[in-house]
């Protein structure tokens, strides 16, 4: 077998190119808890509307008993509701989001917040707005000919001018 | 090759270019009608039944055939012995793949499969389209008997013999794809097949997505592999040169088979019934399969300096200009490198566990993949056509110039249509939408990189007719010529012995059954052991 001296460094270094990538996602994974939304957590969609959390009078955003605010949404063919969601910047905010039909995704163009909505599970994802200002909120999965029709407003609004609900229920 | 044996290579690579043809022409209406310059050609139904077909063909009909037909040309090209379980079991494959094709594609221009490449139950599609994409797998897989025993039994006629590198390499691409669809198949088999004809009621939409992510990686390492053995092989050959490393290619193609397989819950980072920890594992492999990618790289460009300067370049970058850019399998070799270079970079930041969510479903997406599968991979494709095809209709090629004309054009098309692609993802444009009626204040920054996709359909058009019109004037010329006999390129040190390991697969395949059951075993095992809730059926 023949192995050229030169060949081999860039062997090497093709190996260290992709260590060091890997150490610097887990790096980021570990310190800062910055992770892909995964959040292995079942419902069952045919009868979303006879759930607590997700029937239609609790959506919207809530401020749990541990002073969390929690946004719930429901994606159904074709819009996100509630619709033009208020939010404040600045706060780490948890969305529970859950399909009523089929295979959705939501991505607010422009933040971090983009995840698969998976009928049968609720995504959750946590995460903070530093800019205030209005966001498209996409549907970006191909659920159905009227997908294109399928998008919502997120509106971050600046902290101090927020006024938080009062805190409801125990934290969950 | 004589005539009868050639007739299975070209039928097979035939239907390749025809729907290729068709599928060309579906993705100049969507990008016309995407631009939204043209409001007459805004049917929805229509787009969505264009993308489906697009997808499925360019993704499943175009590779898988123009694969076989290649794999076939390289068994008997390489090895010069006959095919194992002779031509009458590769027709039989054959016919199976292309009434399977028949029935999907029926279903499909109907509009009633609009449902994607990628399936996306609970939507639900004809269960004719189901079986047809089936059959469509199930053909391939004589190929893949066909290609493993056929090596076999070359080895058993010379023991001790190093296989041919492009034969070893296709004889991995089959065991790739015969492993990798499997996915794909329990999805369809077991769950959407008897869920669309109604036997069972419900299907888990989050086993089915986890299945399917299991094809969805490793399916793009088949299509590619076969552009990989033409840059090992043909390409150092046509520019005059030498292999710069027969082992590092092999070496090459034994990591792609074992990394690209036991990765795809890559496709599944903003999944939420997949836990944070097992992404993880399948995002380090996702950079172990940029390795071999790399070391590719090397090889080839070594390869083309050892050509160039064989052919009397000097200096740090004179080989460049020294090699043969006249020959359509060089220029294809560069053009190809170039596009890889740009979109292997693209790919780190989809393969890349926390920035994924920047990109994920935008056309940033769609832009990555055109360039990586439709620039990098097809544009080889056509070489390899354009190479072969003498051996194969025992006329000369038609047009050397169109070729190389042709060549040009998909690259700067292929430019021309992803790079504004990767912006327009980066501002926010989703993949997968028409003319979405999102308000202005939103889409106004994307009006000109609209502009320049459509400009850059229209050149990909250009380019695919080219191809077609060259290909068929060749094989229906008059005039036939003494038919070429087909060299691959030797290696620089050439091995009279190759170790076993780098000249069977056995060993590795048990490597993957392992890797695989690690990475997989539990994500599959958790829908049987939590409480799921099926989904019903739903219409487009």
């Amino acid at each position: 077998m023949h192995v050229d001296g030169t060949e081999k460094k860039w062997v090497i270094l093709s190996f260290l190119m992709a260590f060091a990538m890997m150490g610097i996602l887990a790096a980021y994974a570990i310190n800062y808890n910055i992770r892909p939304p995964s959040n292995v957590e079942t419902i069952d969609s045919n009868a979303l509307h006879l759930t607590e959390e997700f029937g239609e009078d609790n959506l919207g955003l809530k401020v749990k008993q541990d002073g969390s605010v929690v946004v719930t949404m429901v994606a159904a063919r074709y819009g996100f509701y509630p619709q033009n969601m208020k939010v404040p910047s600045d706060t780490p905010i948890t969305f529970r989001i859950a399909s009523a039909d089929v295979l959705h995704g939501v991505h607010t163009a422009g933040t971090n917040m983009n995840t698969m909505v998976v009928p049968g599970y609720i995504s959750e994802l946590t995460t903070t707005f530093p800019h205030v200002g209005k966001f498209p909120m996409f549907c970006n999965e191909y659920c159905g000919l009227g997908h294109d029709y399928m998008w919502s407003r997120l509106i971050v609004v600046p902290k101090d001018q927020f006024k938080l609900p009062a805190p409801q229920g125990g934290a969950q | 090759m004589d005539a009868s044996a050639s007739r299975l290579p070209l039928a097979n690579i035939w239907i390749a270019f025809i729907t290729f043809a068709l599928a060309a022409l579906m993705g100049l209406y969507q990008v016309a009608e995407r631009s939204g310059l043209f409001p007459k050609i805004e049917i929805i139904e229509l787009y969505f039944r264009s993308v489906s077909s697009h997808g499925v063909i360019m993704g499943f009909v175009l590779t898988t055939f123009f694969i076989m037909g290649f794999g076939y040309w390289v068994a008997s090209s390489s090895l010069k012995i006959p095919l194992w379980g002779g031509k009458g079991l590769g027709w039989l494959g054959f016919f199976i793949s292309l009434s399977g094709t028949a029935m999907a594609a029926i279903m499909l221009f109907t509009g009633k499969a609009s449902i994607m490449y990628t399936f996306y139950p609970p939507l639900k599609a004809h269960p004719l389209f189901y079986i047809g994409a089936t059959l469509l797998v199930v053909g391939s897989w004589v190929w893949c008997l066909q290609m493993v025993m056929t090596m076999n039994a070359w080895k058993k006629q010379n023991p001790g013999a190093p296989v041919p590198l492009a034969m070893y390499g296709m004889t991995a691409n089959a065991i790739l794809w015969f492993i990798t669809s499997l996915g794909v198949a329990s999805e369809v088999i077991f769950q959407l097949i008897p869920w669309s004809l109604g036997w069972i009621e419900t299907v888990d939409v989050g086993l089915a997505r986890t299945l399917f992510s299991w094809t969805l990686h490793a399916i793009v390492y088949f299509w590619l592999i076969p552009a990989y053995i033409a840059f090992y092989t043909l390409v150092p050959k046509a520019a005059g040169g030498k292999l710069f490393s027969d082992e590092f290619s092999r070496i090459s193609i034994l990591m792609l088979l074992i990394f690209s397989v036991p990765i795809g819950m890559h496709h599944l980072y903003v999944d939420p019934m997949q836990s944070a920890g097992w992404k993880f594992v399948h995002m380090i492999g996702t950079f172990m399969v940029a390795v071999p990618t790399l070391i590719t790289g090397f090889t080839v460009i070594a390869s083309m300096e050892v050509a160039g300067r064989l052919r009397g370049g000097k200096g740090l970058f004179g080989w460049i200009k020294a090699l043969n850019w006249s020959n359509p399998m060089v220029l294809a070799g560069g053009l190809s490198l170039l596009m890889l270079t740009i979109g292997g970079w693209g790919g780190l930041v989809n393969a890349s566990y926390s920035l994924d969510v920047a990109v994920h479903n935008t056309q940033w997406i769609t832009g990555h993949f055109h360039l990586i599968f439709a620039g990098t991979t097809v544009i080889m494709y056509f070489a390899i056509a354009y190479y072969i095809w003498p051996s194969l209709t025992g006329k000369p090629l038609f047009s050397r110039k169109m070729a190389l004309l042709q060549l040009w054009l998909w690259f700067i098309g292929m430019l021309v249509l992803t790079l504004p692609w990767h912006i327009l993802g980066l501002i926010g444009q989703p993949r997968r939408i028409g003319v979405p009626p999102y308000s202005a204040e939103f889409t106004a920054p994307w009006e000109p990189y609209l502009i320049l996709m459509f400009s850059g359909g229209v050149i990909l058009f250009i380019s695919a007719l080219l191809l077609i019109i060259n290909l068929l004037f060749s094989h229906f010329k008059r005039k036939s010529s003494e038919k070429p006999v087909m060299e691959y390129a030797q290696a620089l040190h050439p091995s009279l012995k190759m170790p076993a390991l780098l000249n069977g697969f056995g060993f590795w395949t048990a490597v993957i059954a392992v890797y695989m059951v690690a990475s997989y075993g539990y994500p599959i095992l958790q829908f049987f052991l939590m409480e799921t809730h099926g989904t019903f059926p739903w219409s487009i």
